[in-house]
């Protein structure tokens, strides 16, 4: 037994990213062990998606530089690499916000995908939950330097609940790999090439499958949208809220948005990373919006940093102006007992 | 003590005489100053009629704009409403219909746009908020009124009337 545990341990291999060592399985990606140590050095990804097989590699956003190859060719990587695509090798080095070359690089990548897409944040749907924003807030540019006219498409209803903005497309496939995943029979993808590709469903087939709503959760910008909450309010209006329900063709488990007293929209739970824990079917989607076919758990846990949480933060947390005392919080603990005797 | 200055002032103080003890001089020197007022610049302004004339950066009441064409030009993106610290904004978007594209400048509009006069503290900062240039608080002092509903403003009262084409 103990044998075995140290064959595992042996097996295992070391990377540093950003100074910080860690031991992962051999065959994991540069970003899956970033994402083991978690915080600020996780690099952020636009099309990797850990749950859907085949995904990353497309947008380019996860680059890190690879300044140790191994311990056995310590080499550096000539270029950048996409952290979702290359895997880790024992005594590996890698940079991602600690390498100015890193940060200017994805800067690059932000304003390449910002090239077509719309500035129309003010109108669209994902606002506040998109991860374009936040990457363009981060690392964006305050002005494009495009002079050209962007490519515009007209909207296309997928289904009588889902729609398509391909203006906003970023062309992650990640809606494909979900198609094809959780489908049996695939029935939209991408036509075209290069600068000319776009998703669709082949004349506008309707997408007919129980889990068809997933492409909505997994759309890391505006692009597919749901029509049951078109334009009904921001989502940093409504307020989250887990809930279950049972199910016979899903977990059940969701994320309802409230606003007053209605169901404004129905979500899979998402992790930190924007990925959703588990798929659900269209039915637990579009068609439970009454606060009666739920059992509520609690409300979700919305980062601080997040739109989101604003105007309603669930933990108080005082700005440190204060250094703490354990001395001073005593005798005030005294003096208020004293008082509390009169 | 020694005094430290030499400017030093003696009061005399003596029994007031017939007069001083009716109040006349005191009484005289009253009416000098009011009568005085009479022929000075006057300090008030007549206000409902008259209107002062404001800073530049005075804010006042909320109005929401149209572009050149006469659209309105608000979205409903939420972000002012967002920012607001008094929570007096509140709106209600919809999409525009195709034969409504004279009316609005963005596939999406307000509905309903709605200030809570009571509430709003007029800070500015949904002007600053604003993506679309579409809210700015360049209107008048908020006139009173008799009751709290009335102080809800609604899109009748806020939007910018139509340009009138020549």
């Amino acid at each position: 037994m103990i044998k075995e545990y140290h064959l595992t341990m042996s097996e295992k291999v070391k990377v540093t990213i950003d100074g910080i060592t860690v031991e992962v399985e051999p065959g994991t990606t540069i970003l899956n062990a970033a994402r083991q140590i978690g915080g600020d050095i996780v690099p952020p990804a636009m099309c990797y998606y850990s749950k859907l097989e085949g995904s990353g590699g497309k947008c380019r956003t996860c680059i890190v530089k690879v300044s140790k190859g191994s311990e056995k060719d310590p080499r550096p990587m000539p270029k950048l690499v996409a952290s979702c695509r290359t895997t880790v090798m024992d005594g590996m080095e890698v940079q991602n916000i600690t390498s100015p070359e890193v940060i200017e690089a994805r800067s690059g990548v932000v304003e390449m995908l910002l090239i077509n897409h719309p500035l129309d944040c003010p109108v669209c749907d994902q606002a506040g939950e998109c991860d374009l924003q936040n990457l363009g807030y981060e690392h964006g540019l305050q002005k494009t330097r495009y002079e050209f006219e962007r490519r515009t498409f007209e909207r296309i209803d997928i289904g009588d609940k889902i729609q398509l903005h391909m203006n906003r497309c970023i062309l992650c496939y990640r809606c494909v790999f979900t198609a094809d995943q959780i489908t049996n029979k695939r029935v939209h993808g991408i036509l075209n090439r290069g600068d000319h590709s776009e998703i669709s469903t082949y004349i506008q087939t309707a997408v007919d499958n129980d889990f068809s709503g997933n492409v909505i959760d997994v759309c890391p910008v505006g692009a597919l949208t749901d029509k049951t909450f078109r334009f009904k309010n921001r989502v940093w209006f409504t307020k989250p809220v887990d809930a279950h329900r049972d199910c016979p063709t899903c977990s059940g488990k969701v994320t309802l948005w409230y606003k007053g007293e209605d169901v404004l929209r129905v979500t899979a739970r998402k992790d930190i990373y924007g990925e959703v824990e588990e798929f659900i079917c269209n039915t637990c989607r579009f068609d439970k919006k009454k606060t009666a076919d739920w059992t509520i758990e609690h409300p979700t846990h919305i980062s601080d940093t997040s739109v989101i949480s604003s105007n309603h933060y669930e933990t108080m947390i005082p700005l440190p102006v204060i250094q703490e005392d354990l001395r001073l919080q005593e005798a005030n603990k005294v003096e208020l007992e004293k008082t509390a005797k009169f | 003590m020694e005094p430290l200055t030499s400017k030093k002032k003696i009061l005399i103080q003596k029994p007031l005489n017939f007069a001083e003890r009716m109040y006349l001089p005191a009484l005289g020197k009253g009416l000098a100053i009011t009568i005085s007022h009479f022929f000075k610049k006057e300090a008030t302004i007549r206000y409902p009629e008259v209107q002062r004339e404001m800073s530049i950066n005075w804010r006042g009441m909320h109005s929401l704009k149209r572009d050149e064409d006469g659209k309105e030009r608000c979205t409903a993106c939420g972000l002012c409403a967002l920012s607001c610290p008094a929570e007096a904004i509140t709106m209600i978007a919809a999409e525009r219909k195709p034969e409504e594209k004279d009316l609005y400048r963005e596939e999406k509009y307000a509905a309903v746009y709605e200030i809570n006069m009571l509430r709003c503290i007029f800070c500015g900062l949904c002007e600053e908020a604003c993506p679309k240039e579409a809210i700015y608080l360049d209107g008048p002092i908020v006139p009173s009124d008799y009751l709290r509903k009335d102080f809800i403003y609604g899109k009748d009262k806020l939007v910018e009337e139509p340009l009138v084409k020549k």
